[in-house]
């Protein structure tokens, strides 16, 4: 993984010192709120319902266990014991005191880490495939173009006051799972004819108005990667729109002016971005690849592995759903679910990062990694040490069996935390993981995503959930609204609204009425609910979502 | 015809903590049960005013609703219920501290 130079850290440790004198000066009330706001936010900092919430970056979702010792020890001494992993990838701490944020983010910059551009109108935390490096569909590992990126974007001068937030996803397998679809920018890893490049998708986002991201190039070749995003978001904050926060994003400017114009305005600027890069980049780009090097993968025997499948049924359920394929077939890729049925999705607490730290230490070559799914990876696990590492996460509460499964559920913090909810997320996703575990019924219903947002912004992805619920306010009583048949994966499609919303009391057993309807209907065990949804469509669920108003049509 | 003015209380977060906070007639207080119902629209007006000056204590004053029940005042609205109780998920925030 990358490691700070001497460059990086003495930029970290001035920035930290500003911000130290910002925060006493907004104490003494020599700032104002309205000025000490968008410098907070350049830091991370935001003022939620109940207290300031933290959010520190976790560059492409990667950490080790130094780092990750390191969010348990925030968790600990500034906040109340657990921290919350974000669909950004990012963690974010619920209860810091103003004063002690320096000390939060000095303690950060001891490992490498740090929460600058978190938020704010800038290009955030770049976030990658969280199989990154170890899954065996990946044609190349995404990470070094990612830090690449990170080292351009933080403090980038041009970039730092632009019309909205701007969001950079990158994948190297044909297999998304990074929702490049859903971002400002989306690059996928590509070869042609022997020649590493990118596809550069643009202009997706989900919020208010949900967008897939289209083509604006089929083939970039890697040398002209950031002359050509520079080209993209100097476009864009040129004629993107102030007048209205709402219509700021690019997924709106791509849509007013049409996605030939954008790529000929993109190319016009690219003639002159192109030439102000003269090759340092790719250097650059060659050292960070020496800092992603893959570890020396482990012979052994796998026997202990394949004896526990045997005789342990608890185990093998876990590997059935919480293990992926490595490249190299002695291992595994061991996804740690952060959703025990009832808890909620994305904590974790002090003790459990730390155990995960000392695994990653012991068994996975120091290698850890956070989902936007909001779960924890050990990228590179020897099948030999499976067993082992399967009973440690149980003794601490992370051994759910359940990833890729309705109770895998991403819900953002919702109205228990979050100034801009409009509705709870959090019991929701609690109820409806509880209300399937308590009827055994997860396995048997298979693969299954729910996501839920407590707000039209969508930080919890409702459009491309399988089952999508937005929490909203209808005249001052929470109303949860149902999407079906949306997908984050390379085929991205925005869910289809299925009608009138439901109650906070009515939302469990909608979701069970639309679970019924495709156990019924699907072809047979094998056909998963989105396949089922492909095949039969909205109909079916309307009709069992709202019985009412078809005895009505008929 | 204008709408009747309903009860309010001035409610904020603490600069240094970031909680939520009520204005009372002499200060802040951190139960609303304690908060300054104020029932005159002028008078409301003014005491937000003040609030909002006290830029080195308090962040972001408001006017929320609030009902009288048993003589104290209660939420109106969800999100000033959660307000002023803390999150739901955990048995921490105010339903703890103020235990």
């Amino acid at each position: 993984m990358y490691s700070y130079s001497e460059f990086d850290d003495a930029f970290l440790a001035q920035r930290n010192a500003q911000f130290r004198a910002q925060v006493e000066r907004r104490i003494t009330g020599a700032l104002t709120e309205d000025e000490f706001k968008p410098l907070r936010l350049m830091n991370g900092l935001y003022l939620q319902l109940h207290a300031y919430m933290l959010r520190v970056a976790i560059p492409y979702g990667t950490l080790n266990g130094a780092k990750m010792r390191k969010l348990a020890d925030l968790a600990e001494r500034w906040d109340k014991g657990y921290g919350h992993f974000t669909t950004r990838q990012n963690i974010q701490y619920n209860w810091p005191e103003l004063r002690d944020v320096p000390d939060m983010l000095d303690a950060l910059g001891e490992v490498g880490m740090h929460a600058i551009q978190t938020s704010g109108n800038t290009i955030r935390n770049v976030t990658a495939d969280h199989f990154a490096g170890a899954a065996a569909d990946e044609i190349a590992d995404p990470r070094p173009v990612a830090e690449l990126l990170r080292q351009w974007s933080t403090d980038h001068p041009e970039f730092q006051f632009m019309p909205r937030k701007f969001k950079i996803a990158i994948t190297g397998s044909p297999n998304d799972r990074a929702v490049t679809k859903a971002h400002d920018i989306g690059l996928r890893m590509v070869e042609r004819d022997g020649q590493a490049g990118f596809e550069v998708i643009v202009g997706g986002g989900l919020g208010r108005t949900p967008m897939i991201g289209k083509v604006i190039n089929d083939f970039l070749p890697q040398a002209d990667l950031l002359p050509y995003l520079e080209a993209i978001v100097s476009v864009w904050n040129q004629i993107g729109r102030r007048d209205n926060k709402y219509k700021a994003r690019i997924k709106i400017t791509v849509h007013e002016h049409g996605i030939d114009e954008i790529r000929r305005l993109v190319d016009e600027r690219f003639a002159r971005t192109r030439k102000a890069f003269s090759g340092v980049d790719q250097q650059m780009l060659r050292e960070i690849e020496g800092h992603f090097a893959p570890p020396a993968f482990r012979e052994g025997d796998t026997a202990p592995y394949d004896q526990a499948l045997q005789h342990y049924p608890a185990f093998r359920s876990w590997s059935d759903t919480n293990l992926t394929a490595h490249k190299h077939p002695d291992h595994a890729i061991v996804t740690i679910s952060l959703k025990a049925h009832g808890a909620t999705p994305g904590d974790a607490s002090a003790a459990q990062m730390r155990l995960i730290a000392g695994l990653a230490e012991r068994y996975g070559y120091d290698e850890i990694r956070i989902s936007h799914e909001q779960n924890v990876i050990l990228p590179h696990v020897h099948k030999a040490d499976l067993p082992s590492i399967y009973s440690a996460l149980r003794a601490e509460g992370l051994g759910t069996a359940n990833v890729g499964l309705i109770s895998d559920i991403i819900a953002c913090p919702g109205m228990d935390y979050c100034a801009l909810a409009t509705a709870r997320s959090i019991p929701v996703a609690q109820e409806i993981a509880t209300a399937f575990d308590d009827l055994k019924r997860e396995h048997d219903i298979g693969q299954l995503k729910i996501k839920i947002s407590g707000c039209i912004n969508a930080c919890g992805h409702h459009h491309v959930g399988h089952i999508g619920i937005l929490g909203l306010d209808r005249a001052g009583v929470e109303n949860y609204q149902i999407t079906l048949g949306g997908d984050h994966t390379e085929a991205a499609r925005v869910g289809d609204r299925v009608g009138p919303g439901f109650s906070a009391d009515e939302i469990v057993p909608a979701v069970e009425r639309i679970v019924d309807t495709y156990l019924d209907l699907r072809s047979d065990a094998d056909e998963a609910f989105i396949d089922t949804y492909r095949r039969i469509g909205l109909s079916p669920f309307k009709a069992a979502l709202y019985p009412e108003t078809r005895v009505a049509a008929e | 015809m204008p709408k009747p003015f309903t009860p309010k209380v001035v409610t904020a977060n603490h600069l240094l903590k970031g909680d939520v906070i009520y204005q009372t007639a002499t200060g802040w207080t951190r139960r609303l049960s304690e908060a300054e119902v104020l029932t005159d629209e002028a008078d409301a007006d003014l005491r937000l005013i003040e609030a909002s000056q006290q830029v080195d204590a308090v962040v972001g004053a408001y006017l929320a609703e609030v009902k009288i029940v048993n003589d104290a005042p209660q939420p109106v609205h969800f999100r000033e219920e959660f307000r002023a109780t803390g999150p739901g998920n955990h048995a921490h925030g105010k339903q703890v501290e103020l235990r």
